[in-house]
């Protein structure tokens, strides 16, 4: 038994030390308000649980060990099987906890609805987002310019993102910004999340898509105002032209170990893609009867 | 002639899988070489191929799922050396490999190691406890477990001749769709994943017709011990999920043999309504494993408290409302994909309402160790382990069920945590503990105390050093399955996961020393009273391991805890109760029907996988052969003779009169 306390003590030690180990995990240490509001509602829900959790773990433990067959001073009752008032107890105690976690999931789950604009007074920049095998290809409707596998974005800004998928299911995810959201084809999911201050984040995705999956990793920068629009700018200047041509390249099954930035968007690509006026993506094997 | 199969499905160019396959496929022949030359084969195929005893088959699902839980867990050993590596570098696993490995993994742990260790246990146990002499359905109980042994063994061929799904454990489309999967490797799953299941589903008619038809004279609903309770609820949610996982599963195969369009990106297909589906089947499905543990855990922790189980009645309200509410969550699987908040709220709520007969069960378990005396062993450590470890496991649980903080911890090592925190930490420490508890009954000897502890020890110990990180990593941003990344925080915890995964190794090699020197030692260790931990329910009134028809006269019950009942009048008494003429028993015959239909049913999985059609006919007409020659038998029971039936009877009771003498009556 004091063998199990320790590895016990341990293990929940381990755990309470791990937030303080290195940098900051990334759900603790949010940059938006959307990370920041998911950050508090899950301590807030773990600690409303580790109210009840921890007894429970040190009653286990205590009652194991008092009433162990050894011990002749804890008394034994070998017929006592109920009492209506522990009942009571023992029911209304995770029906108050649930009472209380469901406010706080009813409150949470209507304020932070990926799809409800974030209420700020500055207008949000619309972008398009669409996984393909195996790259991140963002748009900008409004600025027609786009990237792959590098998010920039204005920091202090609500950014509003429409995404899909060109061919199988994906889930966007940046940890420090807040909420995943799935991307599937055919279909249109909507997210809203802000950077604060101008920052560099990671983002990855959350959904197995295949052989390349580990490798959609991409970079989010959250510049000053003055500096995405340069970047806009330097982006326009820079060449390249994303058009229905371009685009089926890039569908291809394959990894973009570099990021790619095009001056122009061909209007209403993403429409096209949504709503499957460009085809689905191919997989690996009409990829390779085409070659 | 062979369809899709010639010489470049055996993987020649990966030595990892053809090695490890080659060292199986020699241990299995030379195992077989023993087999046969020690004459070994017409006792196995006598006793336990064709047997259709209720007792034979649940050892049969017991080793099946500890042999899959070597192979699932040297995949997760696998797996957790690659990830510790794979800082910015390849690791020694390529993607399309990697991916194979955590999909079996998955696979295998939940199909062919929790399931069948549960409803082997279930199937040793339950008739046992009820007391009756076998389950509804003998021969149909062989056919269940045959046809889950077909399914693992086309998934373990899978490793040798072509490659096993690289879609996840659950195959989403359209991934797992011909135009991005056209390989044979989904089809391995989906295949091995429709034969086990109609398996699993004989399996859960027969043991509900079990509970409901079945019992000792006097053995009321309310007087069953809660295992069979927990057998009942689990089993009915097999009966109403498995159709559901059928019917996915086939509407997934119709895809991709023929052209339709349920899940396609194309033609009308919708991904999302395969997921709805599978997570129908795939909530209530752990369910189905975690209830029988729950039941055992009930049966331990009143056994070795020496007690009857604190608030019974309330225990059976709380397994049924698990069983009814389980299959109203199922959409907390996929908060993410951008539902309103009005559908988000209902099930966060009510996932998070299964939290409440859960917690009542915890609660029950403790104050059955009140007023207890406790004793320590092997199964009563389990049951420890998982109260302190589920109370964590049920509490990340709930916080998934928080939809907002569920949208950063959706497909996080946090989940993976979670899920590994409440399927290692509830249901294999159950099976354990069931194992523990029951083998002495099936066997006749305990299994060795010290290597058993010494095993709980790395196990438990083993868990937390490997999934706390995760849940730490999760927090960190790391996404599940990921065969290599960036982010060097990440490493160290993702080493010390690894240093756990040799831990718990450690664990089950000391539970194979443990089983070994058990065996070997079996006379040092023999119980012969039948009842080794001073039981309180029927099973432990029959002899170890008990005769082909379990009770020589049916019991009469008059409470629960029937046999502890029986026990203190004899104690008071200082006789056992006098001794009931016996008669002549009739058991079914065995039947090689299970065995010969589910190798039949091997051949048409693998000639469909690898589109040998005229091979799949061939398998279908043979199966249904067999069937039709099984109808047309005219004997299918065979008698127990009475004085047979008598002798047995009297060694049990002289062995009970015996252990009367040492027993008191307790103050």
């Amino acid at each position: 038994m004091r063998t199990l306390s320790k590895a016990l003590a341990g293990g929940l030690g381990a755990l309470s030390l791990l937030p303080l180990a290195g940098c900051q995990p990334a759900l603790l240490a949010p940059r938006g308000p959307v990370g920041a509001a998911e950050k508090t509602i899950l301590i807030d829900s773990m600690i409303i649980m580790l109210v009840i959790v921890v007894p429970t773990i040190v009653a286990t433990l205590a009652f194991a060990w008092w009433f162990r067959a050894g011990n002749k001073r804890a008394r034994y009752r070998p017929t006592w099987h109920f009492s209506g008032s522990i009942e009571l107890v023992v029911w209304s105690i995770p029906v108050m906890v649930i009472l209380l976690l469901g406010g706080v999931t009813w409150i949470g789950s209507h304020q932070l609805d990926p799809a409800k604009p974030l209420g700020s007074a500055h207008p949000a920049l619309n972008i398009q987002v669409v996984s393909l095998d195996w790259k991140w290809l963002f748009i900008y409707p409004d600025q027609h310019v786009a990237a792959v596998n590098e998010l920039v974005v204005p920091a202090g800004v609500p950014l509003h993102f429409s995404l899909t998928s060109a061919s199988v299911m994906n889930a966007f995810f940046v940890p420090q910004l807040g909420s995943m959201i799935y991307t599937m084809n055919g279909m249109r999911t909507q997210l809203n999340l802000q950077a604060d201050e101008p920052g560099t984040f990671h983002g990855l995705s959350g959904h197995l898509s295949g052989d390349g999956f580990s490798d959609m990793h991409f970079e989010v920068r959250a510049l000053p105002a003055a500096q995405f629009t340069a970047w806009l700018d330097s982006a326009r200047s820079g060449g390249k032209a994303l058009d229905g041509t371009s685009y089926r390249a890039l569908m291809h099954q394959g990894i973009e170990p570099q990021p790619l930035l095009y001056g122009a968007v061909e209007p209403g690509l993403f429409e096209h893609i949504l709503t499957q006026r460009i085809p689905p993506a191919p997989g690996p094997e009409a990829q390779a009867k085409a070659r | 002639m062979w369809g899709k199969l010639s010489w470049n499905a055996i993987p020649l160019h990966e030595p990892l899988p053809l090695v490890s396959a080659a060292v199986v496929l020699v241990v299995m022949l030379a195992l077989m070489v023993w087999v046969v030359a020690r004459g070994h084969l017409p006792y196995l195929w006598h006793e336990w191929i064709t047997s259709v005893d209720h007792k034979r088959i649940g050892v049969m699902y017991i080793v099946l799922a500890m042999v899959m839980l070597l192979r699932g867990f040297s995949d997760a050993l696998l797996m957790r050396a690659q990830q510790a590596v794979a800082m910015n570098a390849p690791g020694f696993l390529p993607p399309e490999h990697f991916n194979q490995i955590f999909s079996a993994h998955g696979t295998l742990m939940i199909l062919f190691v929790a399931m069948p260790f549960v409803i082997g246990l279930m199937n040793f146990v339950v008739p046992l406890q009820l007391g009756a002499r076998d389950v509804a359905f003998p021969t149909l109980n062989s056919v269940g477990f045959w046809l889950t042994a077909s399914g693992a063994l086309l998934i373990n061929i899978s490793l040798v001749v072509g490659e096993f799904a690289r879609t996840g454990w659950l195959p989403y489309p359209p991934l797992s769709e011909l135009r991005y999967s056209p390989g044979v490797g989904v089809d391995y799953y989906l295949w091995a994943l429709q034969i086990s299941g109609v398996g699993t589903l004989l399996a859960g008619v027969n043991l509900v017709t079990t509970v409901l038809k079945v019992r000792a004279p006097g053995m009321s609903y309310l007087r069953m011990p809660m295992f069979c309770w927990t057998s009942l609820a689990a089993n009915l949610l097999v009966i109403a999920a498995f159709p559901i996982l059928t019917a996915t599963l086939a509407m997934l195969l119709l895809d991709r043999y023929l052209g339709f369009h349920f899940f396609t990106n194309d033609g009308g297909g919708n991904m999302m309504m395969f997921m709805n589906l599978i997570w129908a089947w795939g909530h209530p499905e752990v369910y189905i494993v975690i209830l029988p543990a729950f039941g055992i855990y009930s049966e331990i922790a009143a056994t070795f408290s020496g007690k009857p189980l604190f608030g019974y009645r309330s225990m059976v309200v709380a397994t049924m409302a698990i069983c009814i509410i389980s299959f109203m969550v199922w959409l907390h699987h996929f908060f993410t994909m951008g539902a309103g908040p009005g559908v988000n709220t209902a099930f966060g709520i009510a996932s998070m309402v299964i939290a409440v007969p859960t917690g009542v069960k915890l609660f029950n378990w403790l104050f059955t160790m009140y007023g207890g005396r406790v004793r320590f062993d092997t199964p009563m450590l389990w049951t420890l382990g998982f109260m302190v470890t589920f109370a964590i496991g049920g509490m990340t649980g709930v916080l998934h069920a928080v939809p907002p903080a569920d949208f950063v911890l959706h497909n996080s090592l946090f989940l993976v945590a979670h899920f590994h925190n409440v399927l290692i930490g509830g249901v294999l420490f159950g099976a354990f503990a069931g194992y523990a508890y029951w083998f002495p009954k099936a066997f006749g000897f305990r299994l060795h105390e010290g290597l058993g502890k010494a095993a709980f020890w790395f196990w438990i110990i083993g868990f937390y050093v490997a999934f706390m990180p995760l849940y730490g990593l999760g927090l960190m941003g790391m996404t599940r399955r990921m065969q290599h990344y960036d982010v060097p925080q990440w490493q160290p915890w993702l080493q010390v996961a690894a240093l756990g995964a040799l831990l718990i190794a450690i664990g089950i090699a000391l539970q194979v020393a443990q089983l070994v020197w058990s065996v070997r030692h079996r006379e040092a260790l023999r119980d012969r009273t039948g009842d080794p931990w001073n039981g309180r329910s029927l099973e432990w009134s029959v002899p170890s391991p008990p005769p082909s028809f379990n009770f020589a006269v049916l019991p009469e019950v008059h409470e629960l805890d029937a046999y502890w009942a029986l026990k203190q009048q004899a104690i008071a008494r200082g006789s056992l109760p006098p001794q009931t003429d016996c008669v002549d028993i009739h058991m079914p015959r065995n039947s090689p029907v299970g065995f010969i239909c589910a190798f039949f049913a091997s051949v048409i999985g693998f000639a469909l996988i690898w589109h040998i059609w005229w091979l799949a006919l061939a398998g279908l007409a043979c199966a249904y052969f067999t069937f039709v020659v099984f109808a047309w038998r005219d004997e299918h029971e065979a008698p127990v003779a009475a004085a047979t039936v008598a002798r047995i009877d009297e060694a049990n009771r002289s062995a009970r009169r015996d252990a009367l003498a040492h027993l008191r009556p307790i103050a």
